[in-house]
């Protein structure tokens, strides 16, 4: 009886747990619900995943009002895909946080660190689990809100200017999803994904449902950095407490990246975006530039920080690249490389918040030796480096190799070219970094002498998603079981709709 | 003519947008930028009422002799997205007094010079 709510609790849960963490006002008792909440929706999560595989698709009536009028919660193979992945990514940073913010963040804040960090689980699971238009936008404030706020907890005062800037542009985007899905109700007099795909088959092609797809394509690319509405990103990556950076990295962005799979493919149909708009070139050609200008920015960058936030934009670009192959093969390369990149960046940002908590500073000069001072740290940025530049035998490769495969299905031998040459970029800003920790010399200083490996509760979550981009480099059965799946399941129901359901 | 005077809710919604925008923007003083993204953000407010308008309708109360009701639907989402504007504001207004006791000013162009990004 008790399991027809596991759907919504991956929101409830969290959501409950916020208000709690103030409450209890004592850092390690807000430190240990906040984990053990956040481990308990990863749970749930995993299991909801199994089932969707499993069953196709899982169904939750609000309140017991049936759809289309309540509000539904729907899971697939995507859905369930990505919100098993952002619970896992929150359970290993909050466990990484306890350690990390400490240097960071003022302690008379870190009951707030933890309530805006659910807050912000909540309106992730959230966008994730609804089956609802405009549902979705409320659930996208929710978690920005709670990110500009996150954003804006480091000591640094620059991270005050960042969340600033990202509030700004962050209720740009959001207002133009609401002005869509405006449109959208306008057009079909209807906010379930399901009715207003059945419903936009059936009317096909108008000016208001047109100018709905470009404001919300527009506001998702906002939400999601797509270059060259990127601006926010960098600036806040960089000056946020680093928790909030690997947290961030690795789930927020990913999650419009699913908003925007769930626009195109499953509200709008593939056909009416890529074969009726052309997006299809479009996105292609910002995907493809992203790579490029971003993979450039971040070699040129001291801070490595700022490096990983730019090489984070050119990543999403090859999400985008996989989109916008428009075939099941693209997508599901696309949604791999959602997961595998979540677990290299999440490694990545959590090496370099080690090495921040260390020796004080991230700019490239304080990594000059550390490959002796911290070898744990500094091989688990290693493994995630390589994961990022796509060398066999880590997750990384796995979904470049998908990604590949799918241009040249389509014979596009330049897109395939591209994808190896943005690579190549990445072993550069990667190796950049390599080189100071391994070959440089540590400056001799007294301040730099005592510098010794991070704690452990920093290294056990860093290891584990470090460890994770080598398991899924090697046995792809459940990452890439889930993406194809999730693809075909998506694909499939944007072909055949019109048939209602 | 008639295009202008048969959707005027519609240029009200785009001129309050652009000008919103257009605030956000140029804007030098960040107090000025929320102001901006609040106007914005209340032309889509207006955008999503007026929609729900039905030519001849009352108000959604039902009563004698009444056949026809504006939908309230919209009116209903609409008050969510207030909300959600309303806190925007909360958040990056206190974000503008942390800044002013951080940067001792909320002018862009006083503190561009001194850290480089924003």
């Amino acid at each position: 009886m008790f399991e027809q709510h596991f759907l919504i609790l991956p929101i409830v849960l969290p959501l409950m747990a916020a208000p709690l963490c103030i409450l209890l006002g004592q850092r390690q008792l807000a430190w240990l619900l906040a984990t053990l909440v956040s481990a308990l929706s990863c749970v749930i999560s995993v299991n909801l995943l199994y089932a969707a595989l499993d069953q196709g698709v899982l169904s939750y009536a609000v309140g017991g009002w049936a759809a289309p009028w309540g509000i539904e919660v729907r899971m697939d193979a995507a859905s369930a895909m990505v919100l098993s992945l952002v619970t896992a990514i929150s359970t290993l940073v909050l466990i990484y946080a306890k350690a990390s913010i400490e240097k960071e963040i003022d302690s008379s804040r870190h009951t707030l660190f933890y309530t805006a960090h659910l807050l912000c689980l909540t309106g992730l699971s959230g966008i994730l689990s609804t089956g609802d238009a405009f549902n979705l936008f409320v659930f996208l404030e929710i978690s920005s809100l709670a990110t500009y706020t996150l954003v804006s907890l480091a000591s640094d005062r620059r991270s005050l200017t960042a969340a600033f800037r990202y509030l700004v542009m962050g209720t740009i985007g959001a207002t133009f999803i609401l002005i869509g899905v405006g449109m959208l109700y306008m057009q079909t007099g209807t906010l379930n994904m399901l009715d207003l795909a059945d419903r936009i088959a059936q009317s096909g092609p108008s000016r208001t449902l047109n100018t709905g797809l470009a404001f919300i394509l527009v506001g998702v690319s906002v939400k999601l950095a797509l270059f060259p509405l990127h601006m926010w990103l960098p600036p806040a990556y960089t000056h946020s407490p680093s928790a909030v950076s690997a947290f961030l990295a690795s789930t927020a962005t990913k999650v419009a990246v699913y908003v925007m799979v769930r626009f195109i493919f499953t509200i709008y149909g593939v056909e009416y975006v890529f074969h009726n708009m052309g997006m299809d070139l479009i996105l292609l050609l910002l995907a493809i530039v992203a790579i490029f200008k971003c993979s450039f920015m971040a070699m040129a960058q001291s801070n490595v920080k700022t490096v990983l936030a730019y090489s984070s934009v050119a990543q999403i670009g090859y999400m985008i690249l996989g989109i916008s192959l428009a075939s099941a093969a693209g997508l599901m390369a696309g949604l791999l490389h959602v997961f595998n990149h979540a677990l290299m960046k999440g490694a990545l940002f959590m090496a370099v918040g080690a090495v921040l908590y260390r020796t004080g500073s991230v700019d490239i000069k304080a990594f000059r030796g550390l490959g002796k001072k911290m070898p744990l740290t500094m091989a688990a940025f290693v493994i995630g480096g390589m994961s990022i530049v796509g060398v066999p035998l880590t997750a990384g490769f796995v979904s470049k190799w998908y990604l590949v495969t799918a241009a040249l299905e389509q014979q596009h031998w330049l897109i395939a070219f591209l994808i190896l040459l943005g690579s190549l970029l990445a072993v550069i800003y990667i190796f950049r970094v390599i080189e100071a920790a391994y070959l440089k010399k540590p400056d001799e200083s007294a301040a730099s002498k005592d510098i010794k490996e991070a704690p452990m509760l920093m290294l056990i979550p860093m290891w584990v998603l470090a460890l994770g981009n080598i398991y899924f480099g090697l046995d792809t059965t459940l990452s890439v079981a889930a993406a194809e799946s999730a693809a075909q399941w998506l694909t499939q129901s944007s072909m055949s709709v019109g048939g209602g359901q | 003519m008639s295009v202008i005077v048969d959707y005027y809710n519609y240029w009200v919604v785009v001129f309050l947008m652009m000008a919103g925008f257009y605030t956000v923007i140029a804007a030098n003083n960040l107090v000025k930028k929320i102001v901006g993204l609040n106007i914005f953000q209340t032309s889509v407010f207006i955008l999503y009422i007026s929609m729900g308008k039905v030519s001849g309708g009352s108000a959604p109360i039902v009563a004698e002799g009444i056949t026809t009701y504006s939908n309230p639907l919209p009116h209903v989402l609409i008050l969510t997205a207030i909300v959600v504007g309303v806190a925007t504001t909360a958040v990056g207004l206190a974000l503008v007094v942390r800044i002013k006791r951080a940067y001792g000013t909320v002018e862009e162009n006083e503190f561009k010079d001194k850290d480089d990004l924003i």
